[in-house]
């Protein structure tokens, strides 16, 4: 094996991020490395080269243990990487770029001349003829792609890592870089290729490793797995293995509460109906990528719709921005909570109490005693562990910091509240206690929209589940078909609904 | 934390300068009451700190935003002109202080939409008035130095009420409002918010866009007073010179405040101290009989010492210093 990791191991505060993950790359092969976020794909990558270092476990490179302590000595050692969002100097020349640190010199100057001729005669193993004079900049974003692969390899040489690189090109692009891996591949390179681009990893691909939650699922040739094991692997779920099911799909007496007509953009999502019954949840199922948090943020008006419209029983909701949607009674937890979230400098309590005293305006404070109880209060309720009220949010672990962002919502009673990914991220109890009171809140008549990557999660919680791929809605499930199998063959497109 | 042990650094640094400036200076805390009025070195610098401590007012809120307002001292100058010229050409005094605060609201506005609706970079967007504003205030001179003569408008100068000189009284009672207004509501939770986490701020449903203008706005007025007491204490608008450089006094004042510049939780009372510490260093050096042209090294070393004083590292090392001292002597090895 040119690379081979053991029981690599990294967790950070309240979330094991790797969990005893093996994972080998041949020299001549193009390993997928799949996931959805959240897997452990890029703390894997981080680990290996050096931005992170690792907890426990061995990494071997050409059968020596190696030890990358940061990205420069990756590099030396021969692992590589290009990202998706191209990291070279766009305002720089190709040959620059493609030179940047290790310049001929003459007479102690940079020799311009003889970067351009090395630079060009690097890009032609890649059948890249372009005037390597130009700024980077202003060539394609697939170009700019196979430059950054090119330096990559220059430097480094026996590992590629690919993080993502075809997410912002087009078809032709895509082959214009596959082209290039596919040479590289037959040069001896091992390539580590990291998409949710399933196509792509069939197209390109000779194996598949799949991460889950941090721990490794399985390592297969590509061959041997079609589209639908692939999902089953990704989103943690065998078909054959029916989970009992102790939720009651389906409570089909619910009163309409809300209704959105038509609702979308081009480009981001296909114009959708939805309903949403008082006291339901309503389930988004699809892969990363398949339009689900657009889809919410949609209804919580933080991208506008291009038409469409969006009522209740009284008539028409205004879902202009974020405080329109508050305004009708919306409430939105996204799934970053880090940068979306979590205000983190300040306290527990006064992330608690932000968005009520939003509501009410700056004029008219919260008053400190009802601060504190709505803090002791919620902090007792969702079981928030802090030393106390003060502390900074930013110190808590990311359970924590996900049940404040949830009480942050609970505190202002919202009718329907959007939980993007509630569970991303979090240790197994605060899992189940999430999903408790998810059922606790629609008990008491609020309606809540829940995205998930976890089946399972959906299935236990869901009266009805819609499911989405590629920006379209194109299933919704109810009742006794919200089941596992149903959703994940949905989302597979294999016979849906 | 308390009041206290936030401003305490603050605090002793003043007590420490107030202590070394009268070894040089023995009669430095001296004060004496003549005239109908007190008088002494310490009078002289909460009069002379007028300026700066009404602009940190502004800034400290500007920055706790994450933001910063480059424009003041042109705002300054706009304002001194505005009101200069309304007095000379026969408005009576309340007007001239409504136009004065009038310009240094628009000019605020101005910067608050620059940053908040059009999206450009504080710094940028704040660089354009201080470049600008200067220009306008000379268009409002016409290039002239514009002298005036109303016995009112002086007052608000160099008057005394109640034994203390009048722009003391401006800026004491200007930066106790504020403080009072941003903590008695919620303005100074909203601001913070924003300054922290803007977007996921405006997710909770907080108007972020008007927060950010309205501190603009804030700063900009804080910047009026500031231009008034100026050309109200010299009687007269000079387009070229007033508040020049101040809008870096009042930054530094911020920042000896212990106000940090990426935003987020802010005390105006100590960016108050901050700008009497930075005045107290500049009556200082003037009082202890340096050669004037040593004012600016030696004001930059002082405020270099505090500074790192104040620095986390320090802080840090202090406590650990402190902790091996209670510890164990065999204990100690471990840190």
């Amino acid at each position: 094996m040119l690379l081979s990791i053991r029981s690599l191991t990294k967790a950070f505060p309240g979330t094991r991020a790797l969990d005893d993950v093996d994972f080998d790359v041949a020299a001549g092969e193009v390993h997928a490395l799949l996931g959805e976020n959240g897997a452990g794909k890029s703390t894997l990558i981080k680990c290996l080269t050096g931005a992170y270092q690792r907890d426990a476990g061995t990494i071997a490179l050409d059968g020596a243990r190696i030890d990358p302590r940061s990205t420069s000595q990756a590099q030396e050692l021969g692992i590589g990487t290009v990202y998706q969002e191209v990291n070279l100097l766009p305002n720089l020349t190709v040959a620059q770029n493609l030179m940047f640190g290790r310049e001929p010199r003459r007479f102690g100057l940079v020799d311009s001349r003889r970067t351009r001729v090395v630079a060009q005669a690097m890009l032609q193993q890649y059948g890249l003829d372009i005037n390597v004079d130009r700024d980077l900049g202003t060539y394609s974003v697939a170009i700019q792609q196979i430059v950054a692969i090119a330096r990559a390899v220059s430097l480094s040489g026996k590992v590629l890592i690919l993080d993502e690189p075809t997410a912002s090109l087009d078809r032709r692009e895509v082959e214009m870089v596959f082209d290039v891996v596919r040479d590289l591949r037959d040069r001896g390179l091992g390539i580590v290729f990291v998409s949710h681009f399933l196509d792509q990893v069939f197209e390109l691909t000779d194996r598949v490793t799949i991460l889950r939650n941090g721990r490794k699922i399985v390592t297969e040739t590509t061959s041997n797995l079609n589209r639908m094991s692939l999902i089953e692997h990704m989103l943690g779920r065998a078909l054959e293995d029916a989970v009992s099911e102790t939720h009651d799909h389906g409570k089909a007496a619910a009163p309409r509460m809300l209704q959105f007509d038509g609702i979308g953009r081009a480009g981001v999502i296909d114009p959708f109906d939805m309903t949403v019954g008082q006291g339901e949840v309503v389930g988004l199922a699809g892969l990363l990528g398949s339009g689900r948090t657009e889809t919410a943020e949609m209804l919580f008006g933080l991208r506008q719709s291009q038409g469409g419209q969006a009522r209740d029983v009284d008539g028409p909701l205004d879902l202009r921005n974020p405080r329109a949607a508050i305004g009708a009674g919306f409430g939105f937890a996204p799934e970053d909570r880090k940068t979306d979230g979590i205000v983190a400098d300040l306290s527990v309590r006064q992330n608690i109490i932000l968005g009520l005293q939003a509501r009410r305006g700056w004029a008219r404070p919260v008053p400190r005693a009802e601060q504190n109880r709505l803090a002791d209060d919620y902090i007792r309720k969702l079981d928030i562990r802090t030393s106390d009220r003060e502390k900074p949010i930013g110190e808590l672990s990311g359970g924590n910091q996900q049940k404040a962002v949830l009480a942050r919502w609970l505190a202002m009673n919202p009718r329907f509240l959007i939980l993007d990914e509630p569970t991303r991220g979090i240790d197994v109890g605060a899992h189940a206690e999430i999903l408790r009171l998810i059922e606790d809140l629609t008990a008491q008549g609020m309606s809540v929209l829940v995205i998930s990557s976890e089946i399972d999660e959906l299935v236990a919680v869901a009266d009805r589940v819609i499911v989405l791929r590629d920006r379209r809605h194109v299933a919704e499930l109810t009742g006794a078909e919200v089941t596992g199998d149903r959703i994940m063959r949905a989302i597979a497109d294999e016979a849906a609904a | 934390m308390t009041l206290l042990t936030r401003i305490a650094p603050q605090l002793i640094a003043l007590a420490a300068l107030i202590a070394l400036v009268s070894v040089f200076f023995p009669g430095f805390l001296a004060v004496e009451f003549s005239g109908g009025r007190l008088v002494g070195p310490v009078i002289d610098v909460l009069k002379r700190s007028a300026p700066v401590a009404l602009l940190s007012v502004g800034m400290t809120l500007v920055i706790a935003t994450r933001g910063i307002d480059l424009s003041v001292g042109a705002i300054m100058a706009i304002c001194g002109a505005s009101a200069a010229l309304a007095i000379s050409s026969g408005l009576g005094l309340a007007p001239a202080l409504l136009i004065a605060l009038a310009a240094g609201a628009l000019a605020g506005l101005w910067n608050g939409v620059l940053v908040a609706v059009v999206g450009i970079q504080p710094f940028v967007a704040t660089l354009i008035l201080m470049t600008m504003g200067r220009g306008v205030a000379q268009l409002i001179t016409e290039g002239r130095i514009l002298t005036f003569t109303d016995a009112g408008f002086g007052w608000l100068g160099s008057g005394v009420l109640l034994g203390m000189p009048v722009p003391t009284w401006i800026w004491v009672v200007t930066a106790a409002a504020v403080a009072l207004v941003v903590r008695r509501t919620a303005l100074g939770l909203l601001i913070e918010a924003v300054g922290v986490n803007r977007r996921a701020s405006a997710l909770a449903g907080v108007n972020a866009t008007v927060l950010l203008i309205a501190v603009y706005v804030a700063s900009g007025l804080c910047a009026a007073l500031a231009g008034i007491v100026e050309t109200a204490d010299i009687r007269g608008a000079d387009a070229n010179n007033a508040g020049l450089w101040l809008e870096l006094d009042a930054i530094l004042a911020v920042v000896i405040g212990g106000n940090s510049l990426l935003g987020g939780r802010f005390s105006i009372i100590a960016s108050i101290l901050g700008a009497l510490i930075i005045q107290t260093i500049g009556t200082g050096i003037l009082l202890a009989g340096f050669p004037s042209e040593y004012n600016l090294v030696i004001k930059a070393g002082l405020v270099l010492i505090i500074l790192i004083l104040q620095s986390p590292r320090i802080a840090a090392e202090w406590s650990l210093w402190r902790d091996s001292h209670r510890v164990e002597p065999r204990q100690r090895s471990r840190i």
